[in-house]
């Protein structure tokens, strides 16, 4: 039964929903069905109470800041878009540049070190129960080596996880809710759903598709993607991706020492992502921590995942500087220590000894080589768009090229490059208000794929 | 929203307190009486012999969210399908909603229910979350799960389902698919035979624990559905018995006040260990006591 305050009791069919739906395929119809209603009598101002004689119902308020989420999380919503099409097109031949999943196979020498592991667990000399929290020491130490070298950074200010996307909420459990937050616009959703989930976000402002209480530092061509922090109000902190996802922009040397200055005057902390560091070409920093005084004011998060092709294996790390202090002087690290051991228990043993053999001379020159394949991939995609006359960025830095349409809406775009060509793509406003009239494209793929999706777009645009 | 524990709680050692510490961090247990040792939103569900490690239910507030683990670590108290149909019950009239953890159902012996989907009625009421790391030996390789059946319901009828399919999109991204591959050969015929036989293994352990420690004229509880043993010291303070213990013997136990207030002038005891550790702590502990 369903209540409308002027005309009583009315029911609903179901079918008529449109837009984005909110819950991943995988759950079961009747209960996609119902968050739809939920969804569609939310916009339309009518209170639903499915509570009935039949169906008992909780008195546990749901959480407020679930219902502050506008939409499901952006790549399930693709992956949703993906079954309807090939629903719809049972023949087509569909190549995925949307979300970013590795495609290439992980090197022999890694994926034999994580077998070995594994098999020694089923010996009493070789077995492993519970690890240190905060991971394996050697693979911390390695991590410090290979990426921090003359930093400063110490194997026991790297706390390894199950990767970047953990970690951000890990990170949002430590700051808590009443801390103010900037995001880069576009960003990965991550920030700023997150930032939500727990509370610091505010009223979703539907004529700017907002978030009041986060700070939206707008990137594009214009600003050379870095954000004018003249006019940028302080936040707490700032969450800084580079190089981008989804630009693929990688912050200069001088704008990263700006951004640093920047946290330092405001008394803000960063929360630098560098998940695509191993893709940058030319000198931009691949670390934050390359820029003096950053140790003092940021965070950093980086990830095995686009590095190695770990995005199904998992696998990551945060930098928690000794020397970054809360406002009363205690040290973050202490807190973010206690998080792990408290809300985690450690990476997989078996993945660790992977991450290992990642970091050893012939590891880390195998990946370079599948890295190198992305990068190609990336070359050919810019070069494709190029050639349509189209404005395109990124893809010299980073595995993600970011395609301008001005005047469109990227929604729109993408679901018509879906339907005339079978590539699905990343519509540019998933990554917030900045994004719109963008779309992104990511170079993960088999080489001929790539080059064949490259054929059909220029048959197409 | 206000929680509820019973009286002692889970993993000191490794995620101390897990239950009570994360809902310290997500704000919800207000401040700590420094007196009584305990946060003054959080209902805390004493569990004892006197009560058969059940709390009363008659005289328990209304919580939101009640977290329940069964069998029970530390006590190793699996609760009767009468005492889980009290509880489903005691939610039901509440509108609360149970967190079951049902990490150490593989150890249950005596026909307790292993899993609180076993009582009528539980499905609208309760979150079940288990793990394989006390199952299958994966405490390093991290490997668990969590039911959320589709019945159940938060206050306005929204399926809880949906919101924590959102958490698992966004907060997190899956468990390494090296270890799911694992967690489906501990369920194939063979696999699930060969880790009972370890479980087993670690039964037999716990059980000659019991026998020593009984034999010691100690008050034992536990130890039959669960690979802990919870041995009472009337009178003593849990710490200067452990103290004791690792001075003399040389052997880590686990003071119970660690696991909260219920837990003094109790030690925990594991039944993890090679055999020949277990054989000589039994030895030794005869020596002593």
């Amino acid at each position: 039964m369903l209540h409308d305050s002027s005309e009583g009791n009315r029911s609903f069919h179901y079918g008529f929903l449109s837009q984005q739906p909110l819950a991943s395929a995988t759950l079961g119809i009747e209960t996609v069905k119902l968050a739809l209603l939920f969804h569609y009598l939310k916009q339309k101002g009518i209170s639903f109470n499915a509570c009935t004689s039949v169906r008992h119902c909780t008195e546990v308020s749901r959480n407020v800041n679930m219902e502050s989420l506008q939409s499901g999380y952006l790549f399930p919503e693709i992956s949703m878009r993906e079954s309807e099409h090939i629903r719809k097109h049972p023949d087509a031949r569909l190549i995925r540049l949307g979300i970013g999943d590795t495609t290439q196979p992980i090197p022999d020498i890694i994926t034999s070190a994580m077998a070995e592991h594994a098999f020694a667990l089923s010996t009493v000399k070789g077995y492993k129960g519970y690890g240190a929290e905060q991971g394996n020491m050697a693979l911390r130490t390695a991590i410090a080596d290979k990426f921090y070298k003359d930093m400063g950074i110490e194997g026991d200010e790297i706390f390894i996880s199950d990767g970047a996307q953990s970690d951000i909420s890990r990170l949002q459990m430590l700051l808590g809710s009443n801390v103010t937050v900037a995001v880069q616009d576009p960003s990965f959703p991550a920030y700023i759903d997150t930032s939500v989930i727990v509370g610091q976000a505010g009223k979703f402002l539907k004529e700017t598709g907002k978030y009041r209480n986060i700070v939206y530092m707008n990137c594009r061509p214009e600003n050379n993607f870095f954000p004018d922090l003249s006019t940028t109000s302080r936040t707490d902190i700032i969450f800084f991706c580079s190089p981008n996802n989804p630009t693929g922009h990688a912050a200069t040397w001088q704008q990263l020492k700006k951004l640093v200055e920047f946290a330092k005057a405001n008394g803000s902390i960063i929360v630098y992502d560098s998940a695509y560091a191993a893709y940058i070409t030319d000198p931009s920093p691949r670390s934050i921590y390359e820029i003096p005084g950053a140790r003092e004011v940021a965070i950093e998060i980086s990830s095995f995942s686009k590095f190695a092709g770990f995005t199904g294996v998992r696998l990551g790390w945060t930098v928690v500087p000794e020397e970054l202090r809360y406002s009363n002087g205690y040290p973050v690290i202490k807190d973010f220590n206690r998080i792990v051991c408290t809300c985690f228990n450690g990476a997989s043993n078996i993945v660790q000894a992977g991450g290992l053999a990642c970091l050893s001379p012939d590891g880390f020159q195998a990946l370079r080589t599948v890295i190198d394949y992305y990068k190609e991939n990336a070359k050919i995609i810019v070069d494709a768009f190029q050639s349509l006359g189209l404005k395109v960025y990124g893809g010299k830095n980073a595995p993600y090229v970011w395609v301008q349409f001005p005047g469109s809406s990227s929604w729109d775009v993408f679901a018509e490059i879906l339907e005339k060509t079978h590539i699905l793509t990343i519509p540019g406003s998933g990554f917030g208000p900045g994004g719109n009239e963008h779309i992104r494209v990511s170079a993960f793929g088999h080489r001929e794929c790539i080059s064949e999706a490259c054929r059909r777009l220029k048959n197409f645009l | 929203m206000v929680i509820c524990f019973t009286g002692l709680y889970l993993y000191p050692g490794h995620g101390t307190e897990a239950y009570i510490d994360s809902s310290v961090i997500v704000g919800q247990a207000g401040d700590l009486e420094d007196e009584v040792g305990k946060y003054c939103n959080i209902e805390y569900l004493e569990c004892g012999p006197g009560n058969n490690f059940f709390p009363d239910l008659k005289g328990t507030s209304r919580t939101d969210i009640i977290f329940f683990c069964s069998p029970n670590n530390p006590t190793g108290h699996a609760a009767t399908q009468n005492q889980l149909e009290q509880l489903v019950e005691f939610a039901r009239n509440n509108g609360s909603i149970i967190i079951f953890d049902s990490a150490y159902a593989a150890y249950v012996t005596d026909g307790c229910p292993r899993s609180i989907y076993e009582i009528p009625g539980a499905r609208e009421v309760a979150i079940e979350i288990s793990s394989f790391s006390k199952f299958s030996g994966f405490t390093g390789v991290r490997l668990g799960w969590t039911v959320v059946p589709e019945e159940l319901l938060f206050s306005s009828g929204f399926p809880v389902i949906n919101d924590f399919n959102r958490i698992i999109c966004t907060c997190f991204n899956g468990a390494s698919n090296i270890a799911q591959a694992g967690g489906l050969a501990c369920l194939s015929s063979e696999g699930l035979e060969a880790v009972h036989s370890v479980v087993d293994y670690y039964k037999e352990n716990t059980k000659i624990l019991i026998d020593t420690l009984a034999s010691l004229g100690i008050k034992v509880y536990g130890g039959i559905n669960a690979p802990y043993v919870w041995a009472h010291f009337p009178g003593r303070k849990s710490w200067d018995v452990f103290a004791e213990i690792l001075e003399k013997t040389h052997i880590t136990t686990v003071p119970g006040s660690g696991f909260g207030p219920g837990g003094e002038e109790y030690i925990r005891i594991s039944g993890f260990g090679h055999r020949e550790s277990i054989l000589e702590a039994s030895r030794r502990l005869e020596a002593l006591f």
